[in-house]
């Protein structure tokens, strides 16, 4: 049976390794800091073994944009969400496609309907929509 | 990783790709202009040939081979329809052709996207003469409950030349065979026309701003 890990308990982890990382948790998710969330997850997979992605998700929250991660040990089960803010004037998270090579196409997918852009995203294009296509549909001011 | 050595060939091809789709959906959303209206009523009318007429549209509407052409759930109203309790069979077209070059009929079951429009509009396009469209389904007479959605097509006829609707969200497969008999009346109806080669003249004053 899968098992959510308390965001509390593994937000400790993090903050001990990375100090800066951890804006909030409490028992449902972690949210972190944009710019350390490719740490987060490089730390989470190669030392606390989570080590698949479940999905990358994106929610428009008017003011912010909210990017979702739920990742899963494969070993015992656990999984845990992270959650990471981007302001819309500036929708620019770090890819975690280096960590994650199966966040590739999710991050996509996110680009091609929200519009948050990846730094370091190997191949960041539109992946439903043809290209040419104008606006992000998915953003809540959209049309 | 071996895929990065293909990026460029695929980038070139989405970008081809979202060309064509963007070309495509300009091209589609622009009224259509009526073939005929350069004749006048009398010309339309003046050569028919009745008892051929009555014999080739009975070979037409009683041998009417429907394309596979069905983006979406409309489609097992049509595997209804095409099974043995509603038995399309009785109205002459129990084959379904994988090949639009065999079918004159396409029965449009569900909502069409702009990406998938151009390839539907081939489909169409290599069907052979004469060949008649059924938009099946609210989302296929205007894009129904999705019509307002960034992606899909308000309509097949938007994109080829209807003939009949057969509303319903799905449709019952009865409505889809009424619509089909609908169909079958319109083809009874048909008159061979002989077509008049254009005149090299200019066109008569209403059209002469048209292309």
């Amino acid at each position: 049976m899968t098992v959510t890990i308390s965001g509390n308990d593994l937000a400790r982890t993090i903050s001990a390794r990375l100090p800066q990382a951890v804006v909030a948790a409490n028992d449902r998710f972690i949210l972190v800091n944009r710019e350390s969330i490719r740490q987060v997850t490089e730390l989470l997979k190669t030392e606390l073994g989570y080590d698949y992605l479940n999905y990358v998700s994106s929610v428009d929250c008017h003011d912010y944009f909210e990017l979702v991660y739920q990742l899963t040990t494969l070993t015992d089960n656990r999984q845990v969400v992270i959650k990471t803010r981007c302001p819309r004037g500036d929708a620019l998270v770090p890819s975690i496609t280096p960590v994650y090579r199966g966040a590739d196409l999710q991050e996509r997918e996110v680009f091609d309907l929200m519009g948050i852009r990846f730094d370091g995203h190997p191949n960041l294009k539109r992946i439903f929509l043809w290209e040419g296509f104008q606006g992000y549909p998915l953003r809540k001011d959209y049309l | 990783m071996e895929i990065d050595k293909l990026r460029d060939t695929v980038n070139e091809a989405d970008r081809t790709e979202g060309e064509t789709i963007e070309a495509f959906k300009r091209r589609s959303l622009e009224p259509y202009p009526d073939p005929d209206n350069w004749l006048t009523e009398e010309v339309q009318r003046g050569v028919l040939t009745t008892t051929i007429d009555a014999v080739l549209n009975w070979a037409r509407r009683s041998t009417m081979f429907p394309v596979v052409c069905f983006p979406a759930c409309c489609a097992f109203e049509f595997m209804a329809a095409s099974a043995s309790r509603f038995d399309l069979a009785r109205f002459g077209m129990e084959i379904i052709r994988a090949s639009p070059r065999q079918a004159d009929l396409m029965i449009t079951a569900g909502t069409l996207t702009w990406k998938l429009a151009p390839a539907v509009r081939r489909i169409y396009d290599q069907m052979a003469e004469p060949k008649w469209v059924i938009a099946m389904g609210a989302c296929g007479i205007s894009g129904g409950i999705f019509r307002s959605s960034y992606n899909v097509v308000p309509g097949y006829n938007r994109v080829v030349p209807v003939d009949v609707y057969v509303p319903g969200c799905p449709p019952r497969p009865e409505a889809l065979i009424y619509g089909i008999n609908l169909l079958q009346k319109k083809i009874a109806e048909m008159h061979t026309k002989i077509e008049l080669p254009r005149p090299a003249l200019p066109l008569p004053g209403r059209l002469a701003g048209r292309k």
